[in-house]
This record gives C-alpha cells, sequence and structure tokens, in this order.
C-alpha cells in the first residue's frame, strides 16, 4: 500500500464510557470496521470522559464511535462533545450504540451525536454510515 | 421399510433429496456442530442409560440432581431487580413477592459493583441506573424494609465486592435478630469470569481469587445454607460465546475455584456443596437442553474424578438460568415475548433450579413493571399450563439429545484440557485465550446473521414497521442527589473513629492470610461505606487493568 493510500484509511476511536463492562458490541463493530479497512483505535472499558477526548485527540481521529450499556449516557456524552469541541475536533463524526432508549434519542442526537445503533443494528449498516459522512 | 439408516438414506432421503433441496446446504448448532436429518439407535452406538444418564437425583446426574425434580416443587421464579434508590428497588421486590415471585435477586448500580461510592467522580450518571445503589448498610436496611430475612432467599448479583456486601447482609441480619445461619441465599462471587466477559473486576486475578476463597470458607462455617459462589457462564454467553464455550470456561472456572479453596485448606466435601452455577439460554432450543444436560454431568465427573468427592452434594451441579439478554433485539420487540419463552422452556427441559426470565423492552431500557409481570407470568404458565413440569427430563432418551449431549460434554472437556495445558483458567486469562475464542465466535455469530445465514425475525428476515414501546420505566433524576445526600447523612452520623479503626484492621487482615470476612462484618456494622472498604482492599492488593484482546 502506497502512503497517499494510507492516509486515506479513515481512522475510528471505539471508546466505552461508563462503568459498564458489556463489550460484544464494541469489539464485534471494531473487528468489523477494521475488516471493512478502517484503522480502528478501541479504548478498552471503563474509560471516563476525559480519557476518550484524550485518546480522539493523541490518534487524530476521523470517528468516535460511543458504546454504552449503562444508562449513563446523558450524562457522559455531554462531556465527550464539550470536550472535542473545546479540543477543536468538532467536526469528528460521532455515532453511538448500546442500550439507548427511544425517548433519549433526539436528546443525543442534540448534542451533536450522528446516529445511534440499537441491539440488532448490521455493522455494514454502520460502516455505510460512515463512509457516506465522510465522503469517502 | 429400511433396515438401517445407511438403507434409509439410499432408498428413502436420497431420491426425496433430488427433488427438491434443503434449506441450507449444511445445518450446525450454534457452536457449530453439524446436524444430521434424523438420530436414530445407531447414532449412539453402546449408548447405557444407567452408566451414561443415571437416574434423576443419581450420579452422573444427567437427568437431573432431584428425584422427582418439579413435581416436588417447580423451579424458584427468581426474577432479577434493582434501580433507583433502595426505596425504589423495595417497592418493585414487595410488588414481585406479591406477584408469586419465590426468591429475590439483586441488581446493585455499576458503582457498587466496582467498589466507588455513589458521591465518587466515576459514579457521574450511573447513580441508581444498571441497579439499585448501595453505598452502606443504611441503604440494605431501606431495600429490606418489610421484608423478612429470614423468609425469602437472596441472590446478589455481586463479585468484586461480594466479601462487603456479604458482609453488610450478615450485618443486616444481626441487626433485624437473624442469625447467620438462617440466612439463605446467594453471592455471585466469580470474578475469574469477569476478567473473561463482563468486566467489573477491582483487584488482580489471584487477590480476587483468595477473596472468594475466603467468602467459600467463611460461609462452610458459618452460613450453611448460604451458596457462596454461582460461577457463572451467563455473561460469558452474552460476551458471544457458543454453547460449548460457555459449558467449558465455566467449568475451568469452576476447577479454579475448587483449586482455589483446597489450597486455603479446606476439605472438598465441606465447601462443594454450595458452589453453585449460573448459566444462559440461548435461542437455539436443542443446543441448549443438551448443554445444560451435558454440563451437569460433565461436572459430576470433574467432582468425583478429579477431586475425589465422596458427598453426592459436592457433584450436584445446581445452577440458575436467565434467558438471553442479547438475543433481544430492538426491532418488532413484543418478538422478545416470544424468544424468552422458547428460552424458558429450553432451562426448564434442562432441568434449572431457578429462572430469570427476560423482558420483552430490555434492549432498551430497564423491565418496566408491567413487562417484568409478564416475565413472571411467562414462568408460572409453562409451570403450572404447559405440564412440562409434571415428569422429569422429558428429552432423556430422544436420540438426537443425546448425541448432541455427548458432543458438547466432550468438545467442552477438550477445550478444559486445552486450558489446563495453559496452566489453568488464570493463566488462560492472562494470556487472552478464553477471550479470543469468545471473540472470535461472537464476530462469526455476527457475520452468519448478517448474511442470514441464522434468521433472527424482524431483523434481517419478516421486517416490518413495528409500534414503539410506550410505556417504558422513566428513569427518576432525582435518585442520585438523594442517594448523595443520604451517604453525607450516614457519614456525619456514624463514630468515625471506630470507622477508622475497622478499616485499618480489616487492612491488617487482607495484608495477612486470616478470612477476611469477620472484619469486613465489623465495618459494615460500623457503617462504613463500599467505597471505603474497597479503597482499603485495593491499597492492599492493587487494581488490574483489562486483559485486553482484540
Amino acid at each position: 500500500m502506497s502512503s497517499a493510500q494510507q492516509q486515506k484509511r479513515i481512522r475510528v476511536l471505539v471508546a466505552k464510557p461508563g462503568l459498564d463492562g458489556h463489550d460484544r458490541g464494541a469489539k464485534v463493530i471494531a473487528r468489523a470496521l477494521r475488516d471493512a479497512g478502517m484503522e480502528v483505535i478501541y479504548t478498552g472499558i471503563r474509560q471516563t470522559p476525559e480519557a476518550i477526548v484524550s485518546v480522539a485527540v493523541q490518534e487524530d481521529v476521523d470517528v468516535v464511535a460511543l458504546s454504552i450499556l449503562s444508562g449513563a449516557h446523558l450524562e457522559l456524552f455531554p462531556i465527550i462533545m464539550e470536550g472535542l469541541k473545546e479540543a477543536g475536533m468538532s467536526d469528528t463524526l460521532v455515532i453511538a450504540g448500546g442500550i439507548i432508549p427511544e425517548d433519549d434519542v433526539p436528546m443525543v442526537k442534540q448534542m451533536g451525536v450522528a446516529e445511534v445503533f440499537g441491539p440488532g443494528t448490521f455493522t455494514a449498516d454502520i460502516i455505510d454510515c460512515i463512509r457516506k459522512r465522510l465522503g469517502s | 421399510m429400511s433396515k438401517n439408516k445407511q438403507e434409509w438414506q439410499e432408498t428413502t432421503l436420497g431420491p426425496a433429496l433430488k427433488q427438491h433441496s434443503e434449506r441450507k446446504g449444511r445445518f450446525a448448532t450454534t457452536s457449530g456442530i453439524e446436524i444430521q436429518p434424523v438420530y436414530t439407535p445407531e447414532d449412539l452406538p453402546g449408548f447405557d442409560h444407567v452408566l451414561q444418564l443415571g437416574y434423576p437425583g443419581e450420579y452422573p446426574y444427567t437427568r437431573g440432581v432431584q428425584p422427582n425434580m418439579y413435581r416436588g416443587r417447580v423451579w424458584t421464579v427468581r426474577q432479577y431487580a434493582g434501580f433507583g434508590g433502595a426505596e425504589d428497588t423495595n417497592q418493585r421486590f414487595k410488588k414481585l413477592l406479591a406477584e408469586g415471585q419465590t426468591g429475590l435477586s439483586i441488581a446493585f448500580h455499576l458503582p457498587t459493583q466496582i467498589g466507588y461510592d455513589s458521591d465518587h467522580p466515576l459514579a457521574r450518571g450511573e447513580v441508581g441506573k444498571a441497579g439499585v445503589a448501595i453505598d452502606s448498610l443504611r441503604d440494605l436496611e431501606i431495600l429490606f424494609q418489610d421484608i423478612p430475612l429470614d423468609k425469602v432467599t437472596t441472590s446478589m448479583t455481586i463479585n468484586a465486592t461480594a466479601p462487603i456486601l456479604l458482609a453488610m447482609y450478615i450485618a443486616l441480619g444481626k441487626k433485624e435478630g437473624v442469625e447467620q445461619s438462617k440466612l439463605a441465599g446467594t453471592v455471585q462471587n466469580d470474578t475469574l469470569k469477569d476478567y473473561i466477559a463482563r468486566g467489573t473486576y477491582i483487584f488482580p486475578p489471584r487477590p480476587s481469587l483468595r477473596l472468594t476463597a475466603d467468602i467459600i470458607a467463611y460461609c462452610a462455617s458459618n452460613v450453611p445454607r448460604w451458596n457462596s459462589i454461582s460461577i457463572s457462564g451467563y455473561h460469558i454467553r452474552e460476551a458471544g460465546s457458543t454453547a460449548v464455550q460457555e459449558v467449558a470456561f465455566t467449568l475451568a472456572n469452576g476447577i479454579a475455584y475448587v483449586e482455589a479453596a483446597l489450597n486455603a485448606g479446606l476439605e472438598v466435601d465441606s465447601f462443594a456443596p454450595r458452589l453453585s452455577f449460573f448459566f444462559n439460554s440461548h435461542i437455539n432450543f436443542l443446543e441448549e437442553i443438551a448443554k445444560f444436560r451435558a454440563a451437569r454431568r460433565l461436572w459430576a465427573k470433574i467432582m468425583k474424578q478429579r477431586f475425589g468427592a465422596r458427598d453426592p452434594r459436592s457433584m450436584m451441579l445446581r445452577f440458575h438460568t436467565q434467558t438471553a439478554g442479547v438475543s433481544l433485539m430492538a426491532q418488532q420487540p413484543m418478538n422478545n415475548i416470544m424468544r424468552a419463552t422458547v428460552e424458558s422452556l429450553a432451562a426448564v427441559l434442562g432441568g434449572t433450579q431457578s429462572l430469570h426470565t427476560d423482558s420483552y423492552d430490555e434492549a432498551y431500557a430497564t423491565p418496566s413493571e408491567e413487562a417484568a409481570t409478564l416475565a413472571v407470568r411467562t414462568q408460572q404458565l409453562i409451570a403450572f399450563e404447559s405440564g412440562v413440569a409434571d415428569v422429569v427430563d422429558p428429552l432423556g432418551g430422544s436420540y438426537y439429545i443425546e448425541c448432541l449431549t455427548d458432543r458438547i460434554e466432550g468438545e467442552a472437556q477438550k477445550y478444559i484440557e486445552q486450558i489446563d495445558s495453559l496452566g489453568g483458567a488464570v493463566s488462560g486469562i492472562e494470556q487472552g485465550f478464553q477471550q479470543a475464542e469468545i471473540q472470535d465466535a461472537s464476530y462469526r455469530y455476527q457475520k452468519m446473521i448478517e448474511q442470514k445465514e441464522q434468521v433472527i425475525v424482524g431483523v434481517n428476515e419478516f421486517v416490518s414497521d413495528y409500534a414503539k414501546i410506550t410505556n417504558m420505566l422513566k428513569f427518576n433524576p432525582e435518585v442520585e442527589g438523594r442517594q448523595k445526600e443520604r451517604l453525607a447523612e450516614v457519614r456525619q452520623q456514624r463514630d468515625s473513629g471506630l470507622v477508622q479503626r475497622r478499616l485499618q484492621r480489616l487492612e491488617q487482615v487482607a495484608r495477612s492470610s486470616e478470612n477476611t470476612i469477620p472484619a469486613l462484618i465489623d465495618c459494615a456494622e460500623a457503617y462504613a461505606t463500599v467505597g471505603e472498604m474497597s479503597d482499603t482492599l485495593r491499597e492492599v492488593f492493587g487494581t488490574q487493568k483489562e486483559f485486553l484482546t482484540i
């Protein structure tokens, strides 16, 4: 692969904020995105919003994919979105998945999360969403 | 008329297949075990039902641990519940008991599970969410208000902080005049599976094993009606394992716990009767039934042959089952009621001792009262209307079920040997072996769904618009503030000098080889908090980073 091609690879941070350890979904998605040719950084479980922002900055990612099943999304997502903004990364595509009640989805989108994917989502749909939104 | 299977294949099946091909090129269980069109006695050469199955209540317990199973008493309906503050969950418990539930099962919020108080920075947004917030004995007092501790059995899904919560429960009993010898229930106390799946560990595996053994030893001599551990395959399966992996990795952890207790100087039959298990019931109905039977037989053999147990109760694999949360779908959510019914039925036909049926709204949120009641009704319908509880192991002797039982046992046995060769379950975890095997299986299953090799109704086939769930449980935003206030009040009202002395004593005990439970009971009685006791143990044992394999 030439360096020009390498530069085009989409960089994704798959991150798990909150204290829950349910990482099946995050790991399946990390692997599917990698198989789709993206570069994937996975944080592991129980990451603070601050730690997630800091990895996103360090790794200069194009996408932050948040997986949370603990129910703390309404409290933790705003801190992450604010942190990205402060770090000058408000253009970063942020998507989310996990156990998120439908009633909360509009609020989550209001925060700037582009898309919310619940249980039963196909990895192919997430890959499509990322490619479309990044225009690649 | 064909005289044997081969003749039937040639004369009857073959021509039929030439006319109409089958739905799939290859039929297989979720563990990848190939399924033939039909099973006959020829698939069970040398089958001896006395040796391989035994009679119910007799070694190797393939048919069940009790002689008459549900004809005496049906399984315990045990719905896992917990949300908000202690008063909210207390109300749900009383409602479930009034609906005919026979045992309690506490879901703790994540900060309690990971040893943080509700006012810890890492607890933000988590207070009272995935379970009930318990910071001190004060919360437990409220949780059990008007619930007599000597009349209920209480299961606690608690692992890293299991010694703390058990100590608190014993302290609560003392306060209410119920001796610890009369307390009955279970602590999950299975930290090894938390490194493999679930993720709510605090300390490194080896000190965790010591704490597990402390509970096993303490209960063996002081709390005889308490199940000191619930060795859990549930979360391993939820993380995406196959049925075979679920059995293998769970029993391999079980072996590690038995070894830890033996190393602590206990005699096998003094504690093994109080070991209990917890399995998942997934959607592949017949494979699940065979899985439960295989697990029971394999554990009986391990206890007898590997550990030389003599007490039959040491060989009995008693287990709780929960239907597969991971099988619940957000699309067409009412379908989840049928999924949970099929899975509950598999657990019953597999001989479970207690059962939690998932609620249809769990792909979205913590169950509403209506959804939780429907789940209890599902079990009651299976227990009292369907007739399946009237006979022991009704599928025993089915050529297919027996073949599958043998096969799952054999494959699980191979995995256990492989783990033994890595140095046992703990070494396997440290090397990421179990985690990597599960991730591969999980990814394979997801691909099968996306390629429609595995149909999920309403998701990849039979897709249609669906009604949204309307009456979901709403989270009360006041919980966090209320909980923090109560915690501050407890800290203010208690004798802080006493708390400090007892925490110091706990630290000394933790540094020695003495059992930690009595010192923890002293701390709990002085209203030391979960966070304070956990921090004391963190000082001594250190903390564990994730064994990251991806």
